[in-house]
């Protein structure tokens, strides 16, 4: 089997417009959650999230790119140009016929459904722009990044809730393991932040009103964020081959469902997909030094989650580091664990540990080493991303550093 | 003497062909434009909007309609048609 390393990385969050603005953001522990933006926000009960602000798409897109494109698939257009770019790679010839792209999306181009409705329901219209197909498939943002970097192999979206991202980005990781592609892009692109989008999720009662503090005693619920990243899954003898910078191995990945319940997430299912992902990559427990959890700010995520990693880890478990960036950048749903993979890559790159900020009050249920409220300076070997969607499907990746 | 009805859509067009309004003559065909199916689609969702008309057209059966789209000047007799057909 071949080995599987990452050589570009590309991000518009609400943390920065790229990789490096969002490193920094994280180093800083700087929190982008702030007063949502949107028509009718005064309706809504929740009304803070994490947006990208300022995002030009001329500044960034063709014209035939924005016609056809929901905010989603932009996010993930220009993250997918930063990560090729990045890489150095052109795609031509063979390699152009077999690298491919698989993006996690939840809501796909939810605020182009919100807009057409809006228009046929509230405002009485009777029809709706010509491309609302084309901007509000899921496989859109895939289908935008093939077309525009030339790419004709597999291409997919995968669309598993809070758990989009890291189901992309290991379906990505087995496809060059096994050698079906030499090359994929893949991640994770959002942007459900609209009226109906939070509408919709104020329904669940699991958002806060006033802030993300995970794993924190006084946390009370996840806030929304928007954006996308991609990143360049690529061989490792063919990456050694050209010189490519490497920014990490990605080492196993492993995904399950709880098989229970459709929202209480199930201590033995997160446990089962970590444990997992060390299994694929032949790795022990002990030599994971941070964990990019799911930490979702709810009270059920952070309490269930840390009840896995002690299950896992045992007394390691007091030896690592977890935080939760989601405090930062927010929820992304289904780009989420595309933009935190984007810590693990700074904890094993640059040597640095990304926060969770808003912690206040220690909970005698999640008393592991958080990473409160600033970054940390630490050398770290292995590192774990999780993410545990609605439905009960776990996905977990596991990196290293080369 | 051009309508206001023409010139709004030769608007429509030039903004589609992304050419100068002066560079749009009435003889002109679709295919000289530049414009492809989904062009199309896009500029009479636009004239759709600005005259509150629906067109009458499906890009499965192009042929099969009354409405003219063999040139510039047959889309504006088309829509003038609707136009005058609401009052």
């Amino acid at each position: 089997m071949a080995r599987v390393v990452i050589t570009g990385a590309g991000s518009i969050n609400p943390l920065g417009r790229n990789v490096a603005e969002t490193w920094a953001a994280m180093q800083a522990g700087r929190c982008a959650i702030g007063p949502l933006e949107f028509r009718d926000v005064e309706r809504l009960s929740v009304k803070i999230g994490a947006q990208v602000h300022g995002f030009v798409p001329e500044d960034h897109l063709s014209r035939a790119e924005i016609g056809f494109s929901d905010r989603f698939a932009q996010f993930a257009l220009v993250s997918a140009r930063q990560a090729v770019a990045q890489a150095g790679l052109v795609f031509e010839g063979e390699l152009a016929d077999r690298a491919g792209v698989v993006i996690g999306t939840a809501g796909g181009g939810l605020t182009t459904s919100d807009e057409a409705y809006r228009a046929v329901y509230a405002e009485g219209k009777n029809r709706v722009h010509p491309f609302v197909v084309p901007r509000l498939m899921h496989n859109a943002a895939a289908s935008q990044i093939s077309i525009a970097l030339g790419l004709r192999g597999p291409t997919l979206a995968v669309s598993t809730a809070c758990a989009g991202s890291n189901h992309a980005m290991g379906l990505a990781f087995q496809m060059v393991r096994s050698g079906a592609t030499p090359v994929m892009l893949a991640g994770g692109a959002e942007a459900m932040l609209c009226f109906g989008g939070i509408k919709a999720w104020e329904g669940l009662r699991v958002m806060s009103a006033d802030g993300c503090r995970p794993f924190s005693a006084d946390r009370n619920g996840l806030v929304q964020g928007e954006g996308a990243a991609v990143f360049v899954f690529e061989e490792y003898d063919r990456a050694r081959a050209r010189g490519a910078q490497i920014l990490a191995e990605v080492a196993g990945f492993a995904m399950g469902a709880d098989a229970g319940d459709m929202l209480t997430p199930s201590v033995a299912g997160a446990a089962r997909a970590m444990a997992g992902a060390l299994a694929d990559a032949r790795l022990a427990p002990e030599a994971v030094g941070y964990i990019n959890a799911h930490g979702t700010a709810t009270a059920a995520n952070d309490r269930s989650e840390c009840a896995a990693v002690r299950q896992v880890f045992g007394a390691h478990a007091d030896r690592l580091m977890i935080s939760s960036t989601k405090s930062m950048h927010g929820h992304l749903i289904g780009a989420t664990g595309a933009v935190e993979l984007l810590a693990c890559l700074m904890a094993l790159g640059e040597g640095v540990i990304a926060p969770t900020v808003g912690y206040r009050v220690p909970d005698p249920d999640c008393a592991l080493d958080v990473v409160p409220n600033e970054a940390r300076q630490a050398r770290v070997d292995v590192v774990l991303s999780n993410a545990f969607a609605f439905g009960g499907l776990n996905a977990v990746l596991a990196l290293t550093r080369v | 003497m051009a309508s206001a009805v023409a010139d709004e859509i030769i608007a429509i067009i030039a903004r589609q062909a992304m050419l100068d309004a002066r560079e749009v003559r009435l003889d002109m065909t679709l295919d000289e434009l530049g414009f492809d199916s989904l062009v199309l689609v896009e500029a009479l969702f636009a004239i759709e909007e600005k005259f509150d008309v629906t067109v009458p057209y499906n890009a499965n059966e192009p042929d099969e309609t009354d409405f003219d789209i063999s040139s510039v000047g047959a889309v504006i007799a088309g829509v003038e048609a609707l136009v005058a057909a609401k009052v």
